[in-house]
């Protein structure tokens, strides 16, 4: 990609959130990510609502055999090219359902992840960081 | 237009008030929307450059076409859209510059082309096969026959006020002769009556039920990506810029001089204030709204024009 265009995805990094059955703790802090308070319009990110117009996908979650293919089938969904940003630790490395029958691994079996943010749950802070850090190393 | 040499012509459509002018500015507004939404909720907002961010990185996407889509039909509508708003943006600078150079008729050919924008994404939703986008389109469709009634009746406030011009440059000569319509109680209700329909034009919070964001996931657009959705943001970027321009000229004389500037941006910020300001309707009382009480102002606004107030 030139760099004009890479300069454009940069600076307009739109998400959409990937809620693939997490105990909704991630899925809380990231509604705060998108408070007055933390505003990452700042840095052009927009939460939009269809898979469609986004540019990251935000997944939360420890991935089972239920919501492996639902995520799949969301990436393929997605117009490339596209980041993956894996928050929690559930989704970075399964975390305490590690030994569980259901779970299926973590989300970099399947997906070609960008950016881990650990944490269960990780603070806005840690996000904002996370994915301005992934930015500026594209 | 007579006189206009090709390449004059396919300049003023492509480059000066026509494509590239109209896009810059509408750009320019969409961020001007942004960072007053965000001074409104008390936050710092996106930089200035973000719509152009935006444009480029949508540009260079990857464009999804659905399985099952009609394919010609999708990638179509949004250039529909686009070119209307560019002819739209070349009639109405024409005629503020230049009042006696344009045609008889052209407030009539303007309402047909200000009502491209929502068949174009009547017809893009249509063609994606989404169900969402589905009841996106068949919203837009309710919303548009709801708001048109109106904005047509408070149209003709100025039309009788001139007695009986429908062309927009003697609307203009009129205004800048005995004053703007504004200044009289039709002109007012007929203002406003064309400021709530401007709103629902451009989809904006009361009247956004076509692409509501929470409940049917941006309808319309759900299925577009890249480049028709970048067109789709264009469009919406003229109109900002477009329909205000429309009301200037319409009612508040025109661009005669360089007060037509701050006149704009009052307008402009208007509209964004009300978007902030406001829930959504849902779509049976926006249709209430615009038919029963909108056109009964509207029904007020053309008697009082008739007896000249």
């Amino acid at each position: 990609m030139s760099k004009l265009g890479l300069w454009g995805l940069k600076k307009s990094p739109w998400v959409y959130h990937v809620a693939a059955a997490s105990c909704n703790n991630c899925d809380i802090e990231i509604l705060e990510l998108l408070t007055p308070r933390y505003d990452i319009e700042r840095f052009g990110m927009v939460l939009v609502g269809s898979p469609r117009h986004a540019d990251a996908l935000l997944v939360t979650g420890v991935l089972n055999r239920k919501s492996l293919p639902r995520v799949m089938e969301v990436y393929e969904q997605t117009s490339k090219p596209c980041l993956v940003v894996c928050i929690g630790t559930c989704t970075c490395n399964t975390n305490i359902f590690r030994n569980s029958y259901n779970a299926v691994g973590p989300y970099d079996k399947y997906l070609p992840v960008d950016v881990y943010i650990p944490g269960c749950p990780p603070k806005p802070e840690a996000m904002i960081t996370g994915i301005v850090k992934a930015l500026s190393k594209l | 237009m007579i006189g206009w040499s090709g390449w004059g012509l396919a300049f003023k459509f492509i480059v000066f008030p026509g494509f590239l002018f109209s896009v810059v500015v509408g750009l320019v507004l969409t961020w001007v929307d942004r960072f007053v939404s965000a001074r409104v909720q008390w936050r710092k907002g996106p930089p200035f450059y973000q719509p152009f961010a935006d444009l480029l990185k949508l540009l260079l996407k990857q464009t999804i076409v659905p399985k099952g889509a009609s394919k010609t039909i999708f990638l179509c509508a949004p250039i529909l859209g686009m070119a209307s708003m560019c002819i739209t943006s070349v009639l109405l600078f024409y005629v503020n510059f230049n009042p006696q150079g344009s045609f008889v008729g052209d407030l009539i050919v303007l309402v047909y082309l200000f009502a491209l924008p929502p068949l174009a994404i009547i017809i893009g939703a249509s063609a994606s096969r989404n169900p969402l986008s589905a009841v996106g389109a068949s919203r837009e469709m309710t919303l548009y026959f709801g708001y048109e009634l109106p904005f047509l009746l408070a149209i003709l406030v100025p039309v009788i006020k001139s007695g009986g011009a429908i062309r927009l440059g003697d609307l203009v000569t009129a205004q800048q002769a005995g004053g703007p319509f504004l200044y009289s109680v039709s002109g007012v209700i007929g203002a406003l009556i064309v400021l709530a329909s401007i709103q629902a034009k451009l989809g904006y919070v009361p009247f956004d039920m076509a692409e509501a964001e929470q409940e049917i996931m941006s309808g319309v657009f759900i299925e577009y990506s890249g480049v028709g959705l970048a067109m789709f943001k264009l469009m919406k970027a003229m109109m900002l810029f477009l329909l205000p321009l429309f009301l200037i000229t319409m009612f508040w004389g025109g661009f005669a001089d360089w007060w037509a500037i701050p006149k704009f941006l009052l307008i402009v910020v208007l509209i964004i204030l009300i978007k902030n300001t406001n829930p959504r309707f849902r779509i049976d009382q926006a249709l209430k709204f615009f038919w029963f009480l909108l056109g009964g102002f509207g029904i007020l606004a053309v008697i009082l024009a008739f007896s000249n107030l």
